[in-house]
């Protein structure tokens, strides 16, 4: 079966309509598994205390925005190269929910910081390098709709993807060297020595997290298909 | 051999198919009319076959070639005029002019150029600042470009909008002058420029 | 003539013609950096301390107000069409086009940054250091502005739309040239910050254009 078969935005559409309840219950499934370890398995951490819990969904979190992020990116460079339709479609359906989990790591990790080191916001390397994430993923979406041609909306913000791909790093890095520099608070992760059931949760979390990133990507890109495709045949037949 | 063929032309803009399978060529000496209605696609026919817009499919060629393969002769030859008419406001007439040619490669003296714009009728209006012109005094400038510049193929869209009839019978004689001298033309218009009446390419919403 | 020597003089006759948008420019760096004293008190320690980091914030932002006018004017009146019709390769023209758009407005802010630093008592080193970083940095904030201006030519929500997609962008560059004169006044050395600008502005001049002009070719389409 070639797999140009599913290029096509009508078949897609289908594949993705049978697709995505799949993997909303996989989510559903590993969440539960993960929370419950987490929050339930995973003893009290000795110097945090219970707060600490937080980072099963904080680091799954920040893992996913920036996971995603490079997928979108992926999805980008495919849909320049070949100037394919849905590739720009699959992106544009993922970045609102890497926006989301961009700002669920950013809430989560503030959240996390108050109770454990006394500051809601800290300018380290990698929370900045988060924030500005955030403006990718918003500059993304806001250059993709400010168009009238959809198509050239398409192609602009997949060229922004990739430009900020090269750029991420390179923010990380210098806002690294900038900390370096002024001694901020820098803030660490405490226990490198992490028990084997925190590790079960955060892996457990970050894989319902991605399924749920995959299941909403796909509802979310059946309504970008119907939206671009509505006047051909297939659609109208709907 | 033609100097421009195009084979099953399709486009979009946004999500609607402007047009679909438009085919014809274009041999040296003749003048090909893109006709239809408002928002039938002439536009972006022309800025297709320019290179400006991208096609959804199909292929131009450039004496035989495939424009893809010969993009920097192709364009060398070709002079594109769209709606806007590519004049910066803040330079004066044959400023312009002389960058609008120095940026296709050709560098004429003085002369040449206050030559060109007298035969345009703006010889009076050489060095005023182009944003006091009218939209006319501003075709002309296009006009006197297409006197001195080399290019082979002319592909023009509404080139008679703004024009009074001196204005237009100056485009008629200056269209004969260049099919004589075995140029090509592809133009949007309704009119009927020059005596004979030229082949069409019409296009239906 | 190159594409580049083309435009890097028209554009600059178009400055001179019109040189509103300098003097804008020139006008806004300048307001902006007096504003901080009123703000945050006159004491001259602080203003000591912050002076560097308020100045290039202000460069900043004021290069930054001028990117929409980069490609705009030619977009609009249908000369951005010839130029990317014309036998000329586009990264010769375009190259030309960002140089000319700093010559006419990095340049006089960099100029200009000596005395701004007067008002906030820096000392003579740290002011070298900071005009050297700033003569570094606002050729890549006009390489950087450039291939954002060129993304959203035609956008809705045009001047905040430019700001989201370039600010960010701007970070590595405010850091290193802020950190470069920040350095020299706490007495280490600025060359590394500086050179990494300078290798910055080095992969930028040859990545940016290219990207500008896909861009562009995106804008035109």
């Amino acid at each position: 079966m070639a797999w140009s078969y599913f290029s096509s935005p009508a078949t897609f559409y289908r594949l993705a309509r049978s697709l995505a309840p799949w993997f909303f219950a996989l989510a559903a499934l590993l969440a539960a598994a993960g929370l419950y370890t987490g929050f339930v398995v995973a003893p009290t951490d000795a110097q945090q205390g219970e707060v600490y819990r937080v980072i099963f969904i904080h680091v799954p979190a920040a893992w996913m925005s920036m996971f995603l992020y490079f997928v979108m990116a992926c999805y980008a460079g495919m849909s320049l190269t070949f100037n394919t339709r849905l590739a720009a479609m699959m992106a544009r359906a993922i970045a609102p929910t890497g926006a989301m989990f961009t700002f669920l790591a950013l809430w989560t990790g503030a959240f996390w910081g108050r109770p454990t080191w006394g500051t809601y916001w800290a300018w380290d390397a990698r929370m900045v390098s988060e924030l500005v994430l955030l403006f990718l993923y918003i500059g993304f979406i806001a250059l993709a709709n400010a168009f009238e041609d959809s198509r050239r909306g398409d192609r602009a913000a997949s060229l922004l993807a990739l430009v900020g791909l090269v750029n991420l790093p390179i923010i990380y890095f210098s806002v690294q060297w900038w900390n370096t520099l002024h001694q901020g608070s820098s803030v660490k992760f405490t226990g490198s020595t992490m028990h084997v059931a925190m590790l079960q949760a955060m892996l457990l979390m970050t894989f319902a997290c991605w399924m749920y990133a995959i299941g909403a990507t796909l509802t979310r890109v059946r309504s970008v298909i119907l939206e671009r495709e509505r006047r051909t045949r297939w659609v109208r037949a709907l | 051999m033609s100097a421009i063929e195009a084979t099953g032309l399709a486009c979009s803009r946004g999500d609607s198919r402007l047009f679909r399978d438009i085919s014809f060529s274009l041999a040296p000496g003749e003048w090909l009319a893109v006709r239809g209605a408002n928002g039938s696609g002439k536009t972006t026919l022309l800025r297709c076959v320019a290179g400006l817009t991208r096609l959804d499919c199909g292929e131009v060629k450039w004496n035989g070639k495939p424009v893809r393969e010969v993009a920097s002769d192709f364009r060398a030859a070709m002079l594109y005029a769209g709606h806007a008419p590519g004049i910066k406001d803040e330079l004066t007439a044959a400023e312009n002019l002389r960058d609008a040619l120095a940026l296709r490669g050709t560098r004429p003296d003085d002369a040449v150029i206050d030559d060109a714009l007298k035969a345009v009728g703006l010889e009076k209006h050489r060095r005023i600042p182009a944003r006091r012109l009218s939209a006319g005094q501003r075709r002309r400038i296009g006009m006197a470009r297409l006197t001195l510049d080399s290019a082979s193929c002319w592909i023009l869209d509404e080139p008679l909008a703004a024009l009074d009839s001196q204005g237009e019978s100056m485009f008629a004689g200056l269209l004969a002058t260049h099919l004589q001298r075995g140029g090509c033309a592809l133009i949007a218009t309704h009119h009927d420029i020059g005596a004979t009446p030229p082949r069409e390419v019409r296009l239906t919403p | 003539m190159s594409g580049f020597a083309w435009a890097f003089a028209r554009d600059l006759r178009l400055a001179w013609r019109h040189p509103g948008e300098t003097l804008m420019v020139v006008a806004f760096f300048v307001l902006v950096a007096s504003l901080f004293p009123l703000g945050v008190g006159a004491e001259p320690q602080l203003l000591r301390r912050i002076g560097s980091g308020v100045i290039w914030v202000c460069a900043l932002l004021a290069a930054f107000l001028s990117l929409s006018s980069l490609f705009a004017s030619d977009y609009l009146d249908g000369t951005l069409e010839q130029m990317v019709l014309s036998p000329r390769p586009m990264i010769g023209w375009t190259s030309g086009k960002i140089a000319a758009h700093w010559a006419a407005t990095g340049l006089p802010l960099t100029l200009l940054s000596p005395l701004l630093a007067l008002q906030y008592g820096l000392d003579a080193d740290t002011v070298a250091i900071l005009a050297l970083g700033l003569a570094l940095g606002t050729p890549l904030l006009s390489l950087l502005g450039a291939a954002c201006s060129a993304l959203t030519l035609g956008a809705r929500g045009g001047g905040v739309l430019l700001a989201l997609l370039a600010l960010p962008l701007f970070v590595p560059v405010l850091i290193f040239g802020a950190g470069a004169a920040e350095a020299q006044a706490s007495g280490l050395s600025a060359a590394p910050h500086l050179s990494l600008l300078g290798a910055g502005l080095i992969v930028g001049a040859m990545a940016l254009p290219p990207a500008a002009c896909a861009a562009i070719r995106i804008a035109l389409d």
